[in-house]
């Protein structure tokens, strides 16, 4: 009751302001005023006002960083972004100088000559000289912006001196995990159907494609028991469902097979240069550590959809693909305790974030990034339990393969901490 | 009766003696092929879509501002289900980024800009009784009508409209498992587009052809008013851009309802790998932004073609440079196609491809900043008369600018990395073609409202409602750009980042309030509409001294447009303040005096 009354004087109140704004219309109409005749004296409050809103305008435009200074980023944290910063202020010098420019002649003129009825408008249809001028000099320095920013975005992603760290970045829904070589220095191949959750990026091995291609077999196997067992009971949608299920059983099995081919053939032809016997070795993990004042390559993969890596300290942004590996090229040049001393702010973090709606919690896909020195680097590094602590393989464990795990084995903390990290998802 | 149904091109131009013909409610308001009454249709249509789109911006933007505080205004909308206790859900607030975008981008700044004012003004600025085909250009309206409803549609599923943001990647965009907007909501999405690209390309090529054969005697390229040439560059883009997203589109729906892997490969989501092998999300985002780039270029076109026919009228000055003006058009419309990769200059593309793309986006901003250099020039000792359409394109040269200059830095490649796809690129678009688009489309209704409905609006009204409306644009996106030299988008909210406390906060609450100011204020300008369709003050024939045909047609808006034969050109549509001329205008339509050069 109480909402249609508020309706009701609502509705009538509008047609109260209608019936007088048509009474304010008429008696300006009798008094000779018409809507397209505007009155000289409304044409000097506009162009007044244009003046008053340019000038409060460039003063915000002034105002606004100086007095929120502390939304910016502070000096950046990378080689790379360095050069970004040193580029952002050179084109903030020549954009501000042209914003300036334009805006303050935009509102100064439309202020200046606003209509009265004693002028003529200054007949100027075209100036050939003038339009080259105004051709010519941007187009200069545009392409001089841009060559110099091609400069900068070919170094930022040259390919990689070899020998180069590489670390590699893995997204999913939501949250972040990383993986750095073993011994060998290499990271190993990877299959996404070789996931689970004692194996979260899908490394391959001989052992981890033998134990996912016997753990598919039996499941597609009790799954067709299952069916045939039900085959009579089961409405006809349900068993086509399960016949899907059981044919895509049975594709990933195939597929598998396929792939445990290509591992020995490559094996065979690469020896322990395979990309197949590197993945033994390297660690998993959900902590994200760079050594400072080295070049690193990250790669970036991705699990379900695209999320991006986002590094603003570094200046430094990746999209992450599923089906394919990104990269990028990153130098952090001060350490996260060096930047809380900068920073003036002990609680500082790099922060790696998703950058790329993703889901439900896009908003919340962050991990801390620790830039350390290189020693302290090491040793977390060495610290970390290796991934398969058997050397991957189930039968064919070369003298090598077998040493180099015996060396890998380390900190049962590190151990208990892989434990715990499936749990997280 | 058929001539009037289906005028032929021929009949069409000499259906002299033109008389109207008898019609019902039904032809003449709802299945209308009058280009003024689909015109009207394609306007309202999209100030409701705009309505819907702003209130949804305000409502993300509270939750960005004020996170996880209770509001009445987003419980009334989004009711239990998405806003529980009056705080819109992680979900909800996807959806609604996603469709704001969505229903702004293509329902108002392309439907709404385009169809409103290619169909008003370029049968009557030409010397057209109509369109070439009348009947093409009121389906154009309905397959638009018909999107318009499947979108909206989308609100009311129950896994909720589409969630990935309005570019709609895949796999986000194909997995339901990944989001709950892929259901439902995006095959309602999908299905959406191809109905408003069919209805947009109809409309285009009818642009096209009009503009090509159908204009009066005398009316040479060169002597088109510069909304024409701007119009139709905008048909020829849209028409070579639109197919490109319905293919996109295409494949989007076959890979998810076929099973195909066009864009999906190794998916690895809900304790599955799926099946698909060999695609790329990268196709996808190739050929979206192949027309994605274009598309921009067909929202800002029209707006550069408004607001240089307004600010010439309105300077009374001819527009600075017309042929310099029409080439740069020209530049822009072909080299829209050459620049779509700049979006994707961190997805992993060849960085050798990104000097490339950033190159040739780099150099589009020549031709742009012409044109601004071209509009300040012609304000430049103009006689400058303030009317709201105007004040609304003065406004639009402004944003225009910043929006422009911070254009070229996410072209540049190496400092798009670290603003990619945060705030300082929102706050980007929406200056260079969102609000400069909105704004010269407001200014486009002030000025021709006569030619609509025959009457005039409220000045003062549109006083307020332009300086609210300027304020507020600039309250929103000018702090939003510092908020995106650090900031993410698409966040649900920022608590869970000790670095986005204090200070960035408090730019949010800014940027809200203003929103709300804005929103607020288009209030004034509905009420200004719809009272003056009724009430306004009555037009005369010609109520800005302006030279264009679309003044020489009597104010009842005939029909058939001219009573009588089509009127004939004799010069170009700046005739303004020509020296030796008594009055400050010309017509076209008024033959040159012996002697007199033709500019």
């Amino acid at each position: 009751m109480m909402t249609l009354l508020i309706l009701a004087v609502l509705v009538l109140g509008f047609m109260v302001v209608l019936r007088l704004s048509r009474i304010a219309d008429l008696s300006r109409e009798l008094g000779g005023l018409r809507e397209e005749n505007i009155p000289e004296r409304e044409n000097r409050m506009s162009g007044r006002l244009m003046w008053a809103f340019g000038v409060i305008y460039m003063a915000a435009f002034i105002w606004m960083p100086i007095h929120f200074h502390d939304v910016f980023l502070p000096v950046s944290g990378s080689e790379q972004g360095v050069w970004i910063d040193q580029m952002y202020d050179v084109n903030w010098i020549v954009l501000g100088f042209v914003f300036f420019l334009t805006n303050i002649a935009l509102f100064y003129f439309a202020g200046r000559y606003y209509h009265r009825a004693d002028r003529r408008a200054y007949w100027y249809p075209h100036n050939n000289k003038l339009e080259m001028v105004w051709t010519i000099v941007p187009t200069v320095t545009l392409v001089a912006g841009i060559i110099y920013g091609i400069i900068v975005w070919n170094k930022i992603t040259a390919a990689p001196e070899p020998g180069t760290l590489q670390v590699e970045v893995y997204s999913k829904q939501f949250d972040w995990t990383f993986r750095y070589a073993g011994k060998d220095g290499k990271l190993g191949a990877t299959d996404y159907r070789l996931i689970t959750a004692e194996n979260p990026l899908g490394i391959i091995t001989r052992k981890t494609l033998a134990d996912r291609l016997a753990a598919l077999k039996q499941e597609a196997a009790e799954a067709t028991a299952a069916r045939d067992k039900q085959m009579e009971t089961l409405p006809k949608d349900v068993l086509e469902e399960k016949n899907k299920e059981i044919a895509h059983l049975n594709r990933t099995v195939e597929r598998l097979l396929g792939l445990q081919k290509l591992m020995e053939d490559d094996i065979a032809v690469n020896g322990d240069n395979s990309s197949y016997l590197h993945g033994a070795d390297d660690k998993v993990t959900k902590e994200f550590h760079l050594p400072v004042n080295t070049p690193v390559e990250l790669l970036f993969r991705s699990q379900d959809v695209i999320h991006s890596a986002y590094l603003p300290h570094m200046r430094s942004q990746m999209n992450t693909v599923p089906g394919m590996t990104t990269r990028i090229n990153l130098t952090p040049t001060i350490t996260t305790d060096s930047m809380r001393l900068i920073t003036a702010n002990p609680e500082f973090d790099y922060i790696l974030m998703c950058n790329k709606v993703c889901g439900v919690s896009h908003y919340n896909m962050q991990s801390p990034l620790t830039v350390e020195k290189s020693g302290a680097f090491k040793l977390w590094n060495i610290m970390l339990p290796v991934f398969d602590r058997s050397g991957g393989s189930t039968a064919m464990a070369t003298p090598q393969e077998a040493a180099a795990t015996h060396t890998a084995e380390a900190g049962t903390e590190g151990a208990a901490q892989e434990q715990a990290a499936p749990e997280n998802e | 009766m058929s001539a009037a149904i289906n005028p032929s091109m021929e009949s069409s131009r000499e259906h002299a003696g033109f008389h109207e013909h008898e019609q019902s409610f039904v032809s003449k308001y709802i299945f209308s092929r009058d280009h003024k009454m689909i015109s009207k249709q394609f306007l309202i249509t999209a100030m409701v879509m705009a309505t819907v789109a702003m209130i949804m911006s305000v409502i993300f933007r509270l939750q960005i501002a004020f996170p996880g505080e209770s509001f009445a205004f987003t419980h009334f909308f989004l009711g239990d289900k998405w806003a529980p206790g009056g705080v819109i859900n992680q979900s909800m607030f996807l959806g609604l980024v996603t469709i704001h975008g969505t229903i702004m981008l293509f329902f108002v700044l392309t439907g709404g800009l385009s169809g409103t004012f290619s169909n008003l003004l370029i049968p009557l600025q030409i010397g057209a009784r109509d369109m070439a085909n009348g009947f093409m250009n009121m389906l154009s309206y309905w397959f638009f009508l018909a999107a318009s409803v499947m979108m909206l549609s989308s609100l009311f599923v129950e896994s909720g409209p589409a969630m990935g943001g309005w570019t709609v990647y895949p796999p986000l965009s194909v997995l339901p498992e990944a989001v709950s907007g892929s259901g439902t909501g995006m095959t309602l999405w999908l299905f959406s587009m191809v109905l408003f690209i069919i209805g947009s390309l109809m409309g285009s090529l009818n642009y096209i052809v009009t503009v090509l054969n159908l204009r009066t005697k005398g009316m040479k390229m060169t002597r088109l008013p510069l909304t024409v040439w701007a119009l139709l560059l905008t048909a020829i883009v849209g028409v070579l851009a639109f197919p490109v997203l319905v293919s996109a589109v295409l494949l989007l729906i076959m890979d998810r309802m076929l099973g195909t892997s066009f864009y999906l490969s190794e998916i690895y989501i809900a304790g599955e790998a799926l099946d698909n092998l060999g695609g790329s999300p990268i196709l996808y985002e190739h050929l979206f932004w192949f027309l994605g780039h274009p598309e921009v270029y067909i929202v800002i076109l029209p707006a550069f073609g408004i607001v240089s026919e307004i600010i010439s009228t309105m300077s009374r000055k001819p527009i600075f440079g017309y042929r310099a003006m029409i080439g740069s058009l020209m530049a822009i419309s072909f080299m829209s196609f050459l620049v779509w990769a700049h979006h994707m200059f961190v997805t992993g593309m060849n960085p050798f491809l990104g000097a490339v793309f950033a190159f040739t986006t780099t150099l589009i901003a020549v031709p742009s900043s012409i044109k601004v250099f071209n509009y300040i020039t012609t304000i430049w000792r103009g006689n400058i008369i303030f009317s709201p359409g105007m004040l609304f394109s003065i406004g639009m040269v402004s944003t225009f600018i910043v929006g422009g200059l911070t254009g070229i830095i996410v072209a540049n490649a190496a400092l798009d990395i670290q603003v990619h796809d945060t705030y300082f690129v929102v706050a980007h678009f929406h200056m260079v073609m969102g609000v400069a688009s909105i704004f010269a489309m407001m200014g486009g209704v002030y000025h021709w409202f006569p030619k609509l409905y025959g009457r005039m609006m409220n000045n003062r009204l549109g006083y307020w409602h332009f300086w609210l409306s300027l304020v507020a644009a600039y309250g929103v996106f000018l702090p939003m750009h510092y908020v995106g030299l650090s900031g993410p988008r698409r966040y649900y909210e920022y608590t869970e980042f000790p670095m986005f406390q204090g200070h960035f906060m408090d730019l949010n609450v800014i940027i809200t309030i203003f929103a709300a100011i804005g929103g607020a204020s288009q209030l004034i300008f509905f009420y200004n509409f719809f009272r003056s369709i009724w009430y306004g003050q009555k037009a005369p024939q010609n109520p800005w001294h302006a030279n264009t045909l679309e003044w020489t047609t009597p104010v009842e808006r005939l029909h058939g447009n001219w009573p009588g034969p089509l009127p004939e050109v004799h010069r170009w549509p700046y005739d303004y303040s020509k020296p030796g001329k008594p009055e400050d205008y010309v017509l076209q339509t008024v033959p040159l005096e012996a002697g007199e050069e033709e500019s």
